[in-house]
């Protein structure tokens, strides 16, 4: 099995190696030198303005008191070192945002890995007619815009003229206030990014289940292994790979989650849905710069632990 | 695996979970033809009882949705364009040709692949200002020209391409840029059509940057006219936010039909690489 994803990882490797060892340096060497540098400047000139340097900036602005007073001169500001981070963590509210951020991820993340590998199962069992169809209309929602869709959720969830709550009465059911509720508010907003995002893990689960050999289910069946086992020990382990890179992706556009409250609730009722992003955003157009960038460099350093966490205990494990 | 004789329970669960996916979308387009009265209706109606073409042609003649859609329009185009050229550029050069201090710059893409927009955007709505170009179109798209993924994927399909095709070139005497443009470009249509199309979206999508830096009428986009619109006093405007969060889907909803098949693949890849 390992043997199978060893070798495919390893092609395009080869045949750079291949290809560097096989061809001698052509004579036009330093053209291509001059060329290679010509077709990356552009890049290189609006990738060092607009991202490399604002990157080194917001480290630059995390430690200083700069306001939008400042906004001419933003090297005009007292230093202040970790004082931003300091308040950061002794603000009830950045705390509560920084709660309801940990609920969203924790909840969201597997609940949208659930759905999309059970569809993506769903849809690699062999099943012939419309899997086309099925598999277009999961996707559909990924691509639209979550401040479109947030605003058709707030009317499906109204409490008296949604959707939502005249189905459940059907069935005799009184549903809540959802948005309007410190319980419901947040698995709303969950239930409505699952349903916007799982169809990008479903797509790559159904192109990672490709590699996973028939055989070796045939083989396990005669064994004697029911589906449970045959996907617990065939199916996850060449999906391990696949697994990993769904739950990075996943979980850093999740730990960014700033629409569905900007657009749903407001952060309401009582901060129970404000997010991190959001609280930052909140802090910068009230004009505290500093502060918002060091918000935003603590939500970097949280994206950077969770993948490296994710990267410890969900890559491939040496057998 | 799964017998032909069990497979119908299968095709009523992807049914039912099919019809629950789809049905924020057609509440959505048939409320865009409903009048606020009956949005507010108890029970609600499903189909529109009075259809009526009234909310959008109020989004386009008392609010400026006409301006909203082609800020969406040309901010998306442009940005696109941008990423298609230059990181195809910076993809073949990096997959193709050796120069000093290509694995430096490929390392530093690298890095910057999984920075979120979120850490950013204080020092760059700073910087924006500085350059005089908060509320201005091109402070919406500058920004964005170019992307560390777009290089990443130009660059993972430039190493699937032959070697010789380049040297034979060379050997006819085509000059780089001709090489470039004339020989591989063609060659890379599957990757540029992927990168296009996430591009565009990703565009027709964003958020954040926008609501930062777009501050009046004359350059809001589409969501962030819609948000604002929906958050402010005319929260209760149930029939004008069900046309103007249609207007926002429905266009990228026929690109994305039209192009799916391609789409869907360009994803898979994206993802297994």
């Amino acid at each position: 099995m390992s043997a199978v994803t060893g070798t495919r990882r390893s092609a395009p490797q080869s045949t750079r190696a291949a290809r560097k060892a096989g061809s001698s340096r052509p004579p036009g060497a330093r053209r291509e030198e001059r060329a290679g540098w010509l077709l990356t400047l552009p890049f290189l000139l609006l990738f060092g303005v607009f991202t490399a340097w604002p990157v080194i900036q917001s480290v630059f602005f995390s430690v200083t008191d700069i306001t939008n007073r400042d906004l001419r001169t933003p090297f005009q500001v007292n230093f202040v070192a970790f004082e931003q981070y300091a308040k950061a963590f002794g603000d009830p509210v950045f705390r509560q945002a920084a709660l309801n951020t940990a609920y969203f991820v924790l909840v969201g993340v597997p609940l949208t890995m659930t759905i999309a590998l059970a569809a993506a199962i769903a849809l690699n069992t062999g099943i012939t007619r419309f899997r086309a169809v099925y598999r277009l209309g999961f996707y559909t929602p990924v691509i639209t815009s979550i401040v479109a869709v947030a605003v058709v959720w707030r009317f499906l969830l109204h409490p008296d003229s949604g959707l939502v709550n005249t189905v459940l009465a059907w069935v005799g059911i009184d549903g809540p206030n959802w948005l309007g509720s410190t319980t419901w508010a947040m698995p709303s907003l969950i239930a409505m990014a699952t349903w916007r995002n799982f169809g990008t893990a479903m797509i790559i689960f159904l192109a990672g289940l490709q590699a996973v050999p028939q055989q070796l289910h045939e083989a396990a069946a005669i064994d004697g292994a029911n589906a449970w086992q045959r996907f617990r020990n065939v199916t996850v382990p060449v999906l391990r790979p696949t697994i990993l890179f769904v739950s990075v992706t996943t979980a850093i556009g999740y730990l960014q989650f700033f629409e569905e409250p900007f657009v749903m609730t407001q952060g309401g009722p009582l901060n129970s849905t404000i997010s991190a992003s959001m609280y930052t955003y909140q802090q910068f157009s009230f004009g505290n710069y500093g502060y918002a960038a060091a918000l935003s460099y603590l939500i970097f350093l949280v994206i950077a632990i969770v993948t490296a966490l994710q990267f410890r205990f969900l890559s491939e494990k040496e057998d | 695996m799964i017998g032909t004789r069990s497979r119908w329970w299968l095709y009523v669960l992807l049914t039912v979970a099919l019809v629950l996916v789809i049905t924020p979308f057609a509440w959505m387009v048939l409320g865009s033809f409903k009048t606020n009265a009956e949005l507010r209706q108890i029970p609600p109606t499903w189909w529109p009882q009075n259809p009526t073409l009234d909310n959008f042609t109020q989004l386009f003649s008392r609010l400026s949705f006409g301006t909203y859609f082609s800020n969406s329009t040309i901010v998306a185009v442009v940005v696109t364009a941008g990423n298609l050229l230059f990181c195809s550029m910076v993809g073949y050069a990096l997959g193709m040709l050796r120069f000093r201090g290509r694995r430096l710059i490929f390392a530093l893409i690298l890095g910057t692949l999984m920075i979120p927009g979120v850490v950013t955007f204080v020092p760059l709505f700073v910087l924006v200002a500085n350059l005089g170009l908060v509320d201005t179109l091109p402070g919406l798209f500058l920004p964005f020209l170019v992307a560390p993924f777009g290089v990443f994927l130009m660059r993972q399909f430039v190493l699937g391409l032959p070697r010789d095709l380049v040297e034979a070139a060379r050997i006819d005497g085509a000059g780089e840029f001709r090489i470039f443009f004339q020989v591989i470009l063609p060659l890379l249509t599957p990757a540029l059509a992927t990168l296009g199309i996430l591009t565009f979206l990703g565009s027709w999508n964003n958020f954040l940057w926008p609501l930062v830096v777009a501050q009046s009428n004359d350059t809001y986009t589409l969501p962030v006219a819609l948000a604002l619109y929906s958050t402010g006093q005319n929260e209760q405007q149930y029939g004008l936010l069900m046309a103007g969060a249609t207007i926002v889907v429905l266009p990228v909803l026929v690109v994305f039909l039209i192009f799916q098949r391609r789409f869907i693949q360009g994803i898979a890849t994206t993802g297994i690489k």
